[in-house]
């Protein structure tokens, strides 16, 4: 019985090692140009945001003559939202030994760094680069690590909002609290809001479940609704769209993703072009012109003002009324 | 570069991450095997642990003692859950469930924001390593090494002592222990609170090994616990309690290793959990494929009747 046990465990093992040889040739062949360069990207979890920054980065790196499979290899790891994965990601990644590395999104950046201190990492979709001890100063990272930091234009958003209904006397602020993005983001928010004069009702979901309860309980009580680039109302987004136009409330959202899903509009950043942006950067680092320790954080470039013009007509606004924040 | 090349370097670092998720395979070992009882509020405690260690670090207490309290954090989280279910008599599933719900906001009261980074900062593993002057990967294994002793150690201690035998009994037998004057009550909050006590503990160390605590990174822990207990399981059987715990520190690292090779196969990243389910299935029905394997050889090889 013993050795029957060992057996079965011992196959189990090199079944899996089989698997791993038969699959290891078809990647094998593609290291031997030295002009090949590899990029290892970790990415936390699947989301319209996070993919985006990826295809942007991908498309920018395009544009800058890095091709994949030409001149370019790409090693792409996605945690799919299990934490305990990204160390094994992230050594792996390193030990391909990339010539850079990408992180997208705060835990992954950080994961990445906790394994190199010398690979040059940028970093996209993390909101404050500093607070997550990803850099010591924006201006001036130091380290190993720059990138973009998705932080959103938050006064002007909440400018945006003022504009849409000026009477507003209490606006509601629903996110994530357990997204570190997210509430940073609220408390900004609800400062520029109380300097607006208005009062602020601040309720957070922790998953998607408890979003339609949320935005109810805040459709009800409120005059309008912001909420800033948080991963779980995005991925909600659809079911505060419906809430809105039942309520007639205006939804003002952090995110360009969140306002086509079901707000009204936002001032803010395209993932896509965020991406792009971090690929500029990581360009000069691959051609040897800047090292991550000079190269200042960079936040958007590209701002825009969307308007879901649906959302607007059943709201009984018009859409062209809606102005770009000065 | 091939996965054969990669394998040694694969299993080191399977090694030292499956050497601290080994602790929390040990907690939830406590609670489901010799307590017969489901316990979910390890995804609760895990980050637990993290918050309190990753806290009390960036506050600067020592990494020791920043761990003891992630252990000491893990204990009254698990004697939450021990009075929930013995004495407001809550199904143990539902009592770890609340417990795991409840954590949530704690830890995010704890940790003030949702996440707390650790680059940079001096943990249990820089310790080990100024102190013997290795690479980062062998200190922790070292430190891993020294932290799964010692509470292997005690653990085989406390279960031999009068209180120990009797939270076994209770386990194998609550009524059988009730009569023969056995408080199960009380033996299964101490063991609640060991066993999260220990979750708590790989997930103040893991914390300090990633660089980072995080409020969100207690899902999924359960089936990494109850995944290394399977296999210890179907590779060794039937061992004392000793050598159990080592087999499950053993289940833990293939675990990781299985994971790790995953990894290294060209996969659509969007499959990757679909992988790991499959290799969990492998996993959990191999005892049955071998028990019928089995019994058919049998069969051929004896005329009379097996059992």
């Amino acid at each position: 019985m013993k050795k029957r046990r060992w057996k079965t465990g011992l196959a189990l093992l090199a079944g899996v090692a089989l698997f791993g040889l038969s699959a290891c040739k078809s990647t094998s062949n593609s290291s031997s140009n030295s002009k090949v360069k590899t990029i290892g990207v970790l990415q936390l979890v699947e989301h319209d945001s996070l993919d985006d920054a990826y295809k942007g980065f991908v498309a920018g790196l395009k544009e800058n003559g890095y091709k994949e499979g030409d001149n370019l290899k790409l090693i792409f790891q996605n945690a799919q939202n299990n934490q305990d994965n990204l160390k094994s990601m992230s050594e792996k990644l390193v030990k391909e030994k990339p010539d850079l590395l990408l992180g997208i999104a705060t835990p992954s950046a950080q994961s990445l760094l906790n394994e190199t201190q010398t690979t040059p990492i940028v970093v996209t979709a993390v909101t404050d680069l500093k607070a997550a001890k990803l850099v010591q100063s924006d201006k001036k990272p130091g380290g190993n690590v720059t990138g973009t930091t998705d932080m959103v234009p938050i006064k002007q958003q909440i400018a945006l909002l003022m504009s849409i209904v000026p009477k507003a006397k209490k606006v509601g602020i629903m996110y994530n609290s357990g997204e570190a993005n997210s509430k940073i983001q609220a408390a900004l928010a609800k400062k520029e809001l109380q300097k607006a004069g208005v009062t602020v009702v601040e309720k957070t979901a922790s998953t998607t479940n408890d979003v339609q309860q949320v935005t109810t309980s805040l459709a009800n009580n409120t005059d309008a609704i912001y909420i800033p680039t948080d991963n779980t109302f995005a991925s909600a987004a659809s079911v505060v769209g419906e809430i809105a136009k039942e309520k007639k409330i205006p939804v003002i959202t952090g995110s360009v993703g969140q306002t086509n899903d079901g707000g009204l509009a936002t001032y803010g950043i395209d993932y896509r072009s965020l991406g792009k942006q971090t690929a500029k950067m990581a360009v000069k680092i691959l051609k040897g012109k800047a090292s991550p320790a000079t190269m200042p954080v960079e936040s958007s470039t590209d701002l825009q003002l969307v308007v879901n013009k649906e959302m607007a007509k059943a709201l009984g606004i018009d859409p062209s009324s809606i102005k770009a924040p000065k | 570069m091939t996965i054969i090349e990669n394998l040694p370097s694969l299993f080191v670092s399977s090694a030292s991450q499956g050497l601290l998720w080994s602790l929390l395979a040990i907690g939830v070992f406590l609670t489901f095997r010799i307590l017969d009882i489901a316990d979910l509020t390890a995804e609760g405690t895990f980050p637990l642990g993290g918050a309190v260690a990753a806290t009390a670090i960036v506050n600067g207490l020592s990494p020791i003692l920043a761990t003891l309290l992630g252990f000491i954090s893990g204990m009254i989280a698990g004697f939450i859950s021990g009075i929930l279910h013995t004495k407001l008599k809550i199904p143990a599933l539902l009592a770890g469930i609340i417990t795991m719900t409840g954590l949530y906001s704690i830890n995010s009261r704890i940790m003030g924001a949702p996440n707390i980074p650790l680059l940079g900062q001096k943990n249990i593993f820089s310790w080990v390593n100024d102190f013997f002057v290795v690479e980062k990967v062998w200190a922790v294994v070292i430190t891993g090494c020294i932290v799964l002793l010692l509470v292997i150690l005690l653990l085989i201690f406390f279960f031999k002592t009068e209180i120990g035998l009797a939270i076994r009994a209770t386990g194998d037998n609550p009524d059988m222990s009730e009569a023969n004057g056995i408080n199960t009550d009380t033996m299964k909050i101490i063991g609640y609170m060991i066993s999260n006590g220990c979750i708590a503990l790989a997930g103040s160390l893991l914390a300090q090994n990633n660089g980072f605590a995080d409020l969100n990174s207690g899902v999924g822990t359960i089936v990494i616990g109850l995944a290394s207990i399977i296999i210890a399981e179907v590779l060794f059987a039937n061992k004392s309690f000793g050598i159990r715990l080592l087999t499950i520190v053993l289940g833990a690292i293939i675990y990781r290793f299985i994971i790790a090779i995953i990894l290294e196969f060209p996969i659509d990243q969007n499959d990757l959990k679909l992988y790991s389910a499959i290799i969990l299935v492998l996993c959990l029905t191999s005892p049955l494929l071998k028990n019928k394997l089995g019994r058919k050889r049998k069969k051929a090889h004896t005329t009379g009747g097996a059992k």
